[in-house]
């Protein structure tokens, strides 16, 4: 492959695009792993999950994507809620967390997908919206709306999340609860209702990143694999708990995984987000804004 | 003087075998006259059966090797299709150089996959337990990727791999594999029991509860930890050793394949994974119903239906069956 | 020859900018009596985390024995006789009580034959009165027994230094007494111990010397009758 600087920046510029929308899948880890101690390996499969919404509105009632975020998120909300409450019960309270909760959802990550093969079939769907197929250019860069509309949404969402955790009273419960559960009872606070607020707010970001992901992408069932490395991994370079450092994990991670596929060939970006993960963990478990 | 009570004619217990012994022996004698069985009947039997009784042994396996470090010592593996597959492509690789007896196959299988359960533990064991099962994840999926760009063993388009001739003992190569199978497994489930019992056990089951108080009471956790990483890649390796001369044909999909992260996951949390005899139900349970349900109905709704069995049980009865068990002789709820 | 058995120099550790110890000295001489008292939240189990090897101080050295531990892991100090018990229990929930006695004794003393481990577990047992628990979960266990089953497990290892941390919250003027009992008879075959307590009488009846941290600094050390009545102590205690 020849090198030019158009190429090379080019790339940078998909990367960063690409690192927005990857925030958006990664902002429901960064809650509930890094801030609420759940290890929801299935987060990836409620992404998938929604880009099958995305789908379904699509081609059953016309939806436009934005009409299918506006209607499927607070339905992703609420079921965020349930779900959390029934692991709670069952596997928090028994203090089971350890191996039964993981292989819970791992076992959930694999229902999901399982039941969107045979629910859709392993062919890829897509949605057609008139405004994503066009392009703007800067200079000698070019960038498709497919990818700058989820870049900014993903943005949004990020800022959205960030103002309500730090300017709501609900919302810095939750971050209390980041910090010290038992210390929140003690204020007089629910912890375990703060939680199960977050995992809905988590839930209700993952329905809306796989909207954006099927506006990017034709998808089928098995793309829910790819981002378990990619959401941990964001998760993790970010400092587990830290909206700033989700954003700054998702566009370093964007950046990365374009490069890769530009100059070395698409087959080995499923191996540059773990390999980043290993890296950090190797070198500064902490992330970038960890302590 | 009557018989009853002149010493040498008391009617003597069985102290041949101290109850602590008991169990182990039952497990090798078993695997024994399975053993036997296998070659004496032969192409009397259908050859359907051998071909089921391959694939369940293979996840009895699988599913203890998993136990081993997943009951025992609290470590959940994503990546049990990486270190099958490991065994898998040693055989390949090996049979394209040398030609050697499957069994030196399998020993090479064992070391590659064992000091891939090493390097994965080292790297990852002193963090939290979600790092090191992320690792796992990882590296199937670099090994993974790794394979498919390999042209020596076929790539993404795969290899075949022809079976030897025998003669003699067995009446088909597929009888071969199919004792060889009842030797691993019965070795398996061997090592299962003998770890629980020994301090290595011990040693994983205080770790499991709480690793900080283990330390302190002695116990070198992070050794501990790597014996049973090692132990446990090793026999998926070997189980995965003797896979490409049982399918003829491999590509990395079917080595790689999901189903046998999912059952080796499944089938001893079903089972229970507190005892050597867990994942052995929790493989000749599952292992069955998915004979009967691949044939009858798909092999999606087949993988659908471990899912949810798994979701269920770690739902209503996370202690599995032997949970289930226990609570029945103690006479209390199963939970 | 050292008359030290346990010397912590220049012990600090920081957690997310929050200094949880600065610069604290600190011995155990051998067959001593020390105790360690402190308000809440002051410090006192970050200090035995560090001497105990759970955790890493930013800065500082630990001695046992002579010999320099400030980075040998936990396991390797409990086999050379250090020993300690949890402020809040951390018993192993999936195994019976005699059970976790035995845990410290394959492991830290190195009993091979399943006879000797049961024989000794039932003997400590009896020693911290368990007896009858033996073959209990402990999550059957009362408050009170679970702190029992924590000093059962720490003396199975058979130390020569015991860290008791809050070994006696919660009980009884008499059982108490039991302990202090106890805790002086193993001084007085030999073992250095240190005592972490907020049971002021039991401190001042037991302790040869005490050491006082107060918002992760040392602030006094040495007789008991004089330490307490110095005003920086008297005002860390105040309210309390």
């Amino acid at each position: 492959m020849s090198f030019s600087w158009d190429l090379l920046v080019n790339a940078v510029v998909t990367g960063v695009v690409l690192g927005g929308f990857y925030a958006a899948t990664a902002i429901g880890v960064t809650i509930e792993f890094g801030m609420l101690d759940i290890v929801n390996i299935a987060h990836p499969a409620f992404i998938i999950g929604g880009a099958y919404l995305g789908y379904l509105g699509w081609s059953a009632f016309d939806f436009d994507p934005f009409v299918s975020m506006a209607v499927f998120a607070p339905l992703g909300w609420l079921f965020g809620r349930a779900f959390y409450r029934g692991y709670h019960v069952f596997f928090e309270r028994r203090g089971d967390e350890a191996l039964q909760g993981l292989a819970f959802f791992f076992g959930i990550l694999f229902v999901i997908e399982i039941g969107l093969v045979l629910t859709f079939g392993v062919d890829y769907r897509s949605i057609v919206a008139p405004y994503v197929s066009k392009t703007f250019g800067i200079g000698p860069i070019s960038i498709s709306w497919r990818l700058m509309l989820p870049f900014l949404v993903g943005l949004g969402m990020l800022a959205g999340i960030q103002l309500f955790l730090s300017r709501t009273f609900v919302g810095r419960t939750i971050l209390a609860v980041a910090q010290d559960a038992e210390a929140v009872r003690l204020i007089g606070a629910d912890p375990i209702r703060a939680k199960e607020i977050a995992f809905g707010i988590a839930t209700a970001s993952a329905i809306v990143a796989g909207i954006l992901l099927i506006i990017i992408q034709p998808v089928e069932p098995s793309i829910g694999r790819e981002y378990i490395g990619r959401v941990f991994a964001i998760c993790v370079v970010g400092g587990m708990a830290s909206i700033p450092g989700a954003l700054v994990a998702s566009l370093i991670l964007g950046v990365a995984e374009t490069l890769t596929t530009t100059f070395f060939g698409p087959s080995w970006s499923p191996a540059v987000s773990f390999g980043l993960l290993l890296v950090t963990l190797a070198l500064r478990p902490a992330g970038i804004f960890g302590r | 003087m009557s018989a009853q009570a002149d010493p040498a004619h008391r009617p003597r217990k069985s102290t041949l075998l101290p109850p602590r012994l008991r169990p182990g022996v039952a497990i090798a004698v078993t695997g024994v006259i399975f053993a036997a069985a296998a070659i004496l009947l032969g192409s009397r039997v259908s050859a359907y059966y051998y071909l089921a009784a391959y694939t369940i042994l293979q996840f009895v396996v699988l599913g203890t090797a998993w136990n081993i470090l997943g009951g025992y010592g609290g470590y959940v593996n994503f990546g049990t299709a990486g270190f099958f597959a490991a065994g898998c492509y040693t055989t390949i690789v090996l049979n394209k150089l040398f030609q050697l007896p499957l069994l030196i196959d399998m020993l090479a299988a064992a070391a590659i996959a064992g000091l891939m359960g090493l390097a994965t533990g080292y790297l990852t064991l002193r963090l939290r337990g979600i790092f090191f099962s992320i690792a796992t994840l990882a590296l199937a999926i670099v090994l993974q990727t790794v394979i498919v760009n390999w042209g020596f063993v076929g790539g993404a388009r795969g290899v075949y791999v022809v079976r030897p001739q025998i003669s003699g003992l067995f009446d088909s190569y597929a009888h071969l594999l199919v004792t060889l199978m009842i030797g691993l497994a019965t070795c398996a489930v061997l090592a299962a029991w003998a770890v629980e019992r020994s301090w290595i056990g011990i040693g994983l089951a205080a770790i499991r509860d709480d690793e900080t108080a283990a330390e302190t009471s002695g116990v070198p956790s992070l050794r501990l930890k790597l014996i049973a990483t090692t132990m446990s890649g090793a026999l998926m390796g070997m189980a995965g050793a003797p896979f490409p001369y049982y399918v003829s044909y491999v590509d990395p999909a079917t080595a790689f394949s999901l189903a046998i992260t999912v059952n080796s996951i499944a089938m001893p949390l079903i089972g229970g994974t507190a005892a050597w005899w867990g994942p052995l139900a929790g493989a000749i349970m599952l292992g069955s119903v998915q004979q009967v349900l691949t044939v009858t109905i798909s092999s999606a709704a087949n993988l659908f239906f471990v899912g949810m069995l798994l979701v269920l049980f770690l739902t209503a009865a996370p202690r599995g069956v032997v949970g289930i068990a226990r609570a029945w002789k103690r006479g209390r709820a199963w939970t | 020859m050292d008359v030290n058995i346990l010397a912590a120099k220049g012990i600090s550790k920081r957690f997310d900018g929050f200094a949880a110890l600065s610069d604290v000295d600190f011995v155990l001489h051998k067959r001593e009596r020390v105790g360690l008292i402190g308000p809440n939240g002051s410090g006192k189990s970050t200090l035995v985390n560090c001497l105990t090897g759970i955790i890493t101080p930013d800065d500082g050295t630990v001695a046992f024995n002579g010999n320099d531990v400030t980075a040998t892991p936990a396991w390797i100090r409990a086999k050379r006789g250090l020993a300690r018990t949890y402020q809040i229990p951390r018993p192993f929930t999936g195994m019976s009580v005699q059970q976790n006695i035995e845990v410290p004794l394959r492991f830290a003393v190195g009993h091979t034959s399943a006879r000797a481990v049961s024989d000794a577990a039932q003997a400590i047992l009896d020693q911290v009165g368990l007896a009858d628990k033996a073959g209990l979960s402990p999550r059957r266990l009362t408050q009170v027994e679970l702190r029992k089953l924590e000093l059962g497990r720490a003396l199975a290892a058979q130390p020569k230094v015991l860290i008791a941390d809050e070994v006696m919250a919660g009980l009884s003027d008499s059982e108490i007494d039991e302990i202090l009992a106890l805790l002086t008879r193993l001084n007085a075959e030999g073992i250095s111990i240190l005592l972490i307590e907020h049971i002021m009488r039991a401190v001042m009846m037991f302790s040869q010397r005490i050491i006082v941290i107060v918002a992760g600094q040392k602030i006094a050390d040495g007789l008991p009758d004089e330490v307490m009545k110095r005003d920086e102590v008297e005002r860390a205690y105040l309210g309390e």
